[in-house]
């Protein structure tokens, strides 16, 4: 089987679709590998390098496309400029292409392949399933894209990240919040707070608060409860009041934010407006928004795609191509991607399109030329859809305390009523003693609670030594002949309470001096 | 001659220092200080009472003769005193001295029963005695009140004798459920009741035999109901004895008339009654439920239920396997049960744990609150064993960094692990607080055998994909381990 890897022809791509490492890893899975020449030149991946990883690199484009059974490529094909042909048409006939496809918006793209009889792999399509993650390229790149939004916002903006203390005077932190803590989101808050900023972030799905707290930043929350947990990872549309709640917040919110990287989309559906004109005009002079749904038309008034515009003194960046601006890195993590799509498909020994396969099937868009996309949902089975709340509601129950009647008050009404008819009997002395009694208790009760838990063996035994007070009972018995029972009884009852005084008193100490030693 | 009011007052300065005693042991730095405010209250109220009786106290006009019954006529008598306190200060000296840490909750009960004997007595001694004059017309108020004390002191003396045996393994821990139990406690009640009715009104002090009789039921009371609680289920028997002391030694202040004895009964009653409740808390089960016994019999149909789960393979670990997971994990929680303490694991364990602290790991105790066989028992036998206290936590404080660490090593505990507790609605131990190890990285179990633990339900936790079973005596396996890291 042999893998080609073209060069890109998109206007300033500079990926390409595989790295050297990657080729390394192909040709050791069983593939042999064409590499067409300078396809990495952009991404500094010389010819040499290419050729020292098992590749052949060949010049001329038409002829790389034309020996490839399997083409891998970043963007969709498109009209070739050298050519002058569309690099759908270079593909082989029945060839397979693996690439960035978005059959969704391109369907004459996907009509023109099928007229190849082509089998077409599209890597926006893989599924969102926790096996697939490692060949997942849209959050490879989005986690690319997240971090060099805030490089490019940082290079925008006119002062430090960190605060600083000077001599020259003090610097305060920039405050940065991101719009949408999905994968780019929250690689956008982990390079903020790198750079010392403080983060602000906000989704609406309630889920993914933990996940930002986790990495050092604070989740905004809107006053109005709506979860907008969607499918597949993303967010789903909200409500008008909602996005009124919304609106105002980041209006608010922009009076103190320097930086605002907004990343919110919702799958199908145009990029929700979420900086409103106001928003922009509340910011500072001198901030920066990096808008990453540009593409998309944008989450910022005012956004244009991979256009840098100004706007009420406001800097907002629309660029689309933000992997593409760390092609090194995004290069070689989109062939991961590839390596590990082509690893699940059997690798070069056993390779085949198995349509059983959840993976293959959710990226497959052609087959021979077959029409396959989109792929069929599947009904996943209860348990794995949702593996937290299952078991969630079997433990509620159980988990709360044995007594949940607060009888309380109740007792303290019945104590106090029997206490007023003691004293309505009206024996003094046996109401000082109660008083004493009642007062005493309470006492106990608060000085006990505080006791530490490591300390309750020596409570037990410094209480066993000071009950044995009943001594005292025992002493004021022994004013009768000494053999009178009386005495007898409180002489053998002084006797027993000295033990436990003695015992108790000294074993409690022997106990804390080992909690000291 | 010292005057009266020093004496008043002495009882006084005595009831404060016992409440600064406890609350002493709040933390363990004032903990010491405040056993000694203990001693000193106590030689205080000790040297004011004898005092007294010594004729050494200046009365206040008119109440000399209030206080004549109490002094003591003879030098005999004195002597006698003086050998009684002499010998049992020796004695009490002795059992403190040589009693092992392991040892605790045995020396604990048999001291409970010192004190309700001494409530006995001192009851009976006070209907028989003159001791100090009852007022006009408090005779019946009186005759309660040493009803009361006799009662209380009776459950709480043979209660605890029995206690003192089944901790000691002198007769068997299992719960004896005679047929109709709650019935007969019932009527033994009932027949306390029933003879009060003979005592209280009696003119004089005739009434000794139905005093006698009671004392003598109180006394099977006491000693049936906690023959129907079983072993785990000590903690709190062991605490609401101490709990019963302390009310018996404040029946006799109302007996008595004395309000030191009041002050500290109620203390001490209080005391006893807040460990119970945090100990049955610790096991989701009200306390009626504890004391009225039986509990790991009656449960059987939510056990034989998860037994019959399919319960899948146990893997099992020799001791080289768990010293390596032990070299490669760097925070590690170790859970004791009162296996830890049959075994007197605790020192080999403590090497252990000195040895893996070196090696730059993050070592530290979870201590759940019903683990052992009093309160607070982990704490004391990992003290004794020079664990620094400030590694030893509670399960509240320590529950929540599980999932977060590394290895798990559980040393002769079972139900405190038992993940059904929070799973599995029909499990009899269901909604008991837990430890939740098997959240963590890898748990290792030290365990003698398969055996169910003291509620008799299988415990799913030996089941689980990260759980390594590692068979044999506690002590033996620690010290196993420790000869492995070492080598």
């Amino acid at each position: 089987m042999k893998i080609g890897v073209p060069r890109e022809v998109w206007p300033g791509e500079c990926r390409v679709a595989a790295s050297p490492a990657n080729v390394k890893r192909l040709v050791k899975m069983g593939f042999s590998v064409v590499v067409e020449s300078g396809a990495g030149a952009a991404a500094s991946f010389d010819d040499e390098s290419y050729r020292k990883a098992g590749a052949e690199v060949i010049e001329g484009t038409a002829a790389l496309w034309e020996q490839s059974d399997i083409v891998i490529k970043v963007r969709a094909p498109m009209e070739q400029p050298d050519l002058g042909t569309h690099e759908a048409e270079l593909l082989r006939e029945g060839g397979t292409l693996i690439s960035f496809i978005w059959p969704g918006q391109e369907e004459e793209l996907v009509q023109k392949l099928a007229a190849r009889k082509a089998t077409v792999l599209a890597m926006d399509c893989v599924p969102r399933i926790t096996r697939a993650q490692k060949l997942d390229a849209l959050s490879s790149m989005a986690n690319i894209a997240g971090y060099r939004a805030v490089l490019e916002a940082a290079h925008h903006f006119g002062s430090f990240f960190t605060g600083q203390m000077t001599a020259a005077g003090k610097v305060p932190p920039a405050k940065v919040m991101v719009v949408g803590a999905g994968v780019a989101g929250l690689a956008a808050i982990g390079a903020a707070r790198g750079l010392g900023a403080i983060v602000r972030a906000f989704d609406t799905r309630p889920a993914v608060e933990e996940q930002v707290q986790s990495m050092g930043a604070e989740f905004l929350t809107v006053k109005l409860e709506e979860d907008g947990t969607g499918s597949g990872g993303y967010a789903k549309q909200m409500s008008q009041a909602f996005i009124d709640a919304e609106h105002e917040l980041f209006e608010e919110q922009a009076a103190e934010i320097d930086i605002i990287v907004t990343t919110a989309l919702i799958p199908g559906k145009p990029a929700p407006l979420l900086i409103t004109e106001q928003a922009v005009k509340n910011m500072k002079p001198g901030s920066v928004i990096v808008d990453l749904a540009a593409e998309r038309g944008g989450n910022t008034a005012g956004a244009v795609a991979d256009q840098v515009v100004q706007s009420h003194g406001v800097t907002i960046i629309g660029y689309t191509d933000l992997p593409s601006r760390m092609p090194n890195v995004s290069s070689d993590l989109y062939g991961n991607n590839i390596c590990h799509l082509l690893d699940d498909m059997g690798g070069a020994g056993e390779y085949r399109v198995d349509e059983e396969d959840e993976v293959v099937r959710g990226a497959l868009v052609l087959h021979d030329g077959q029409m396959k996309w989109p792929a069929p949902v599947k009904k996943l089975p209860e348990e794995q859809k949702k593996p937290e709340a299952a078991p969630q509601e079997t433990v509620a129950e159980p988990v709360a305390p044995a007594e949940k009647k607060d009888r309380g008050p109740l007792v303290l009404l019945l104590i106090g009523l029997a206490l007023i008819a003691v004293g309505w009997s009206g024996d003094d002395g046996f109401l000082h003693q109660i008083t004493v009694f009642v007062l005493s208790c309470f006492v106990g009760y608060q000085v006990i609670w505080n006791v530490s838990a490591s300390l309750h063996t020596p409570l037990m035994s410094v209480t066993n030594a000071i009950s044995g007070i009943i001594i005292v009972g025992g002493l004021l018995q022994l004013g009768g002949p000494l053999d009178s029972p009386a005495t007898i009884l409180g002489v053998i009852a002084v006797f027993f309470a000295t033990i436990n005084i003695a015992g108790g008193f000294l074993v409690t100490q022997r106990m804390l001096k080992m909690f000291q030693g | 001659m010292i005057p009266y009011g020093a004496i008043v007052s002495s009882y006084l300065v005595a009831a404060v220092l016992f409440i600064l005693s406890l609350g002493g042991l709040s933390t363990q730095k004032t903990a010491r200080r405040g056993n000694l405010y203990g001693i000193i209250g106590m030689a205080l109220a000790i040297a004011a009472t004898t005092l007294l009786i010594l004729d050494k106290v200046q009365f206040p006009e008119g109440m000399a003769e209030n206080f004549s019954g109490v002094l003591l006529n003879n030098s005999t008598t004195t002597t006698v005193l003086a050998v009684a306190i002499g010998l049992g200060a020796l004695i009490g000296a002795v059992l403190a001295a040589r009693v092992g840490m392991t040892s605790m909750p045995e020396l604990v009960a048999i001291l409970h029963s010192f004190v309700g004997l001494a409530a006995v007595l001192v009851g009976i001694s006070t209907y028989l005695g003159s001791g100090i004059p009852v007022p006009e017309g408090g005779e019946l108020v009186h005759n309660i009140e040493i009803y009361l004390d006799v009662f209380i002191g009776a459950i709480t003396f043979t209660g605890s004798i029995l206690a003192f045996l089944k901790l000691r393994g002198s007769i068997s821990g299992k719960p004896l459920t005679l047929p109709g139990r709650h019935l007969l406690n019932l009527a033994m009640v009932i027949g306390c009741v029933v003879l009060a009715f003979d005592f209280v009104p009696a003119e004089g002090h005739s009434a000794v035999a139905p005093l006698l009789w009671m004392a003598l039921i109180a006394g099977i009371i006491g000693f049936h109901m906690v023959a129907a609680i079983g072993g785990a289920d000590m903690p709190v028997v062991v605490s609401m004895l101490n709990s019963y002391s302390g009310w018996a030694a404040a029946a006799a202040g109302f007996m008595l008339k004395n309000d030191l004895l009041i002050v500290t009964g109620a203390l001490v009653g209080s005391s006893g009654a807040i460990l119970s409740y945090i100990m049955c808390r610790a096991m989701n089960r009200s306390f009626v439920s504890v004391i009225l016994g039986g509990f790991g019999t009656d449960g059987g149909g939510g056990g034989s239920a998860s037994a019959a789960k399919d319960q899948g393979e146990v893997i099992t670990f020799d001791v080289d396997e768990a010293v390596e997971s032990m070299r490669e994990a760097s925070n590690i929680i170790i859970v004791p049960g009162y296996g830890m303490a049959v075994a007197q694991a605790q020192h080999s364990l403590s090497q252990v744990v000195d040895f893996l602290k070196e090696k730059g790991k993050s070592v530290r105790f979870a201590i759940h609150p019903v683990a052992g066989r009093l309160p607070g028992h982990m704490n004391v036998l990992l003290a004794e064993a020079n664990v620094d206290y400030n590694i030893v936590l509670e399960m509240d404080e320590i529950n929540d960094d599980m999932p977060e660490t590394d290895l798990v090593l559980v040393i002769g505990a079972n139900d405190i692990v038992n993940p059904d507790a929070l799973e599995d609605p029909a499990s009899p131990i269901a909604g008991m607080p837990v430890l939740e190890v098997w959240k963590s990285g890898t748990v290792v179990v030290m365990k003698r055998s398969m055996g169910t633990g003291y509620a008799g339900v299988q415990n799913p936790l030996f089941f689980k994909d990260n759980t390594r079973m590692l068979f044999g005596d506690a002590k033996a396996v620690v010290d196993q381990l420790m000869t492995g890291l070492r080598s």
